[in-house]
């Protein structure tokens, strides 16, 4: 029971989320229809937005997965067909944003980010640090303080522990 | 100066805050039109049979854009909910005010578009049926309704997506119909 339940398991790792491409859609050359799964899956479905044409039920998707492909057996390069989408449907039909000065922020905004912090992470340690040096050469105990902390110690030692 | 430099993770929230509050009432279906500005694409489109209006006939290809007069292109659906929404704005565009408007039917069954210009009114000079719906994609056109502001060249001017309203009818549409005639 707990093999079988185990190698359900292990196998459904290797399930992929069913596409919404039908049968119908297919083309019957395997390496156009790859090239074509590989393109749909970098579109943007327009009606839900969130989904690439690959995955979406909708019609417009469906329109566009059958455009892609009927592209590429026009012959079209992949980036044919893709420039061929995007003067229709503006960059936004890329799910992979392209990088231009509109979109700088989007693509280096976070290592951006993670510069200024370890910028500010070695400034702040390295000030710390000089702080510290400055701080540190304190006299030593005079003989006077050295007796009462002497005393103070034992005195701990003798009421401390009470049991 | 220290106690100010204290403030600042708050006052980096509160900027991130309200970045995310304004995008709340952002429309994420108003996307901008790749077409703005460029020639409107070449098309030919059969007419949509059963119209009782005059030009009913004739069939809309993309000369009909180039007469010199902008004029208003209304993608619609007699199966969108929306459409019906926005009809008597299209009618008054086309009767009232005296506007070109021709029609792109999508993805339609045509007896059902000719049913429902009987039951709404025809306000289209010609509508053209795109069955397919490919026509649309070469216009760019994601869903139903949307509405283009086309210049007596050819050029698209405009684009709204969804249903129109009185606003975007008097501040966006009426201004570049009136304007550029």
């Amino acid at each position: 029971m707990r093999l079988i339940s185990v190698l359900v398991l292990a196998l459904s790792l290797f399930a992929s989320p069913a596409a919404a491409v039908l049968p119908d859609e297919v083309l019957d050359d395997p390496a156009l229809e790859s090239r074509a799964r590989e393109l749909s899956l970098e579109l943007r479905c327009l009606v839900c937005q969130n989904q690439s044409i690959d995955d979406s039920n909708a019609e417009l998707a469906r329109d566009l997965r059958l455009l892609v492909r009927e592209r590429l057996v026009a012959g079209d390069t992949n980036e044919e067909a893709m420039a061929y989408i995007r003067a229709r449907y503006g960059d936004f039909v890329l799910l992979r944003p392209p990088v231009q000065k509109s979109t700088y922020l989007l693509w280096f905004g976070p290592i951006g980010i993670v510069i200024a912090g370890v910028i500010i992470v070695i400034v702040t340690s390295r000030r710390r640090r000089a702080n510290a040096a400055v701080a540190a050469p304190t006299a030593p105990l005079s003989s006077a303080e050295r007796t009462r902390l002497d005393a103070a110690l034992a005195r701990e030692d003798d009421t401390g522990d009470r049991g | 100066m220290r106690r100010l430099l204290y403030f600042l993770p708050l006052i980096i929230c509160l900027g991130i805050a309200l970045f995310f509050y304004r995008g709340l009432d952002l429309n994420p279906r108003d996307l901008p039109s790749a077409l703005i500005n460029k020639p409107a694409p070449e098309f030919t489109l059969p007419a949509l049979p059963g119209r009782t209006v005059q030009q009913a006939n004739d069939g809309l290809a993309r000369t009909d854009l180039t007469t010199g007069k902008p004029v208003v292109v209304n993608v619609w659906a007699s199966w969108c909910i929306p459409c019906v929404a926005e009809h008597p704005l299209v009618d008054r565009l086309a009767k009232r005010e005296g506007v070109t408007v021709h029609g792109i039917n999508y993805r339609d069954r045509p007896d059902a578009a000719a049913a429902w210009l009987k039951r709404l009114g025809d306000p289209y000079a010609k509508v053209g049926k795109d069955e397919s719906g490919r026509v649309s994609i070469d216009w760019g056109v994601y869903g139903v309704p949307e509405t283009y502001v086309i210049d007596g060249d050819g050029v698209i001017l405009y684009r709204h997506a969804g249903a129109l309203s009185p606003e975007i009818l008097e501040r966006k549409i009426l201004p570049l119909v009136k304007g550029g005639g």
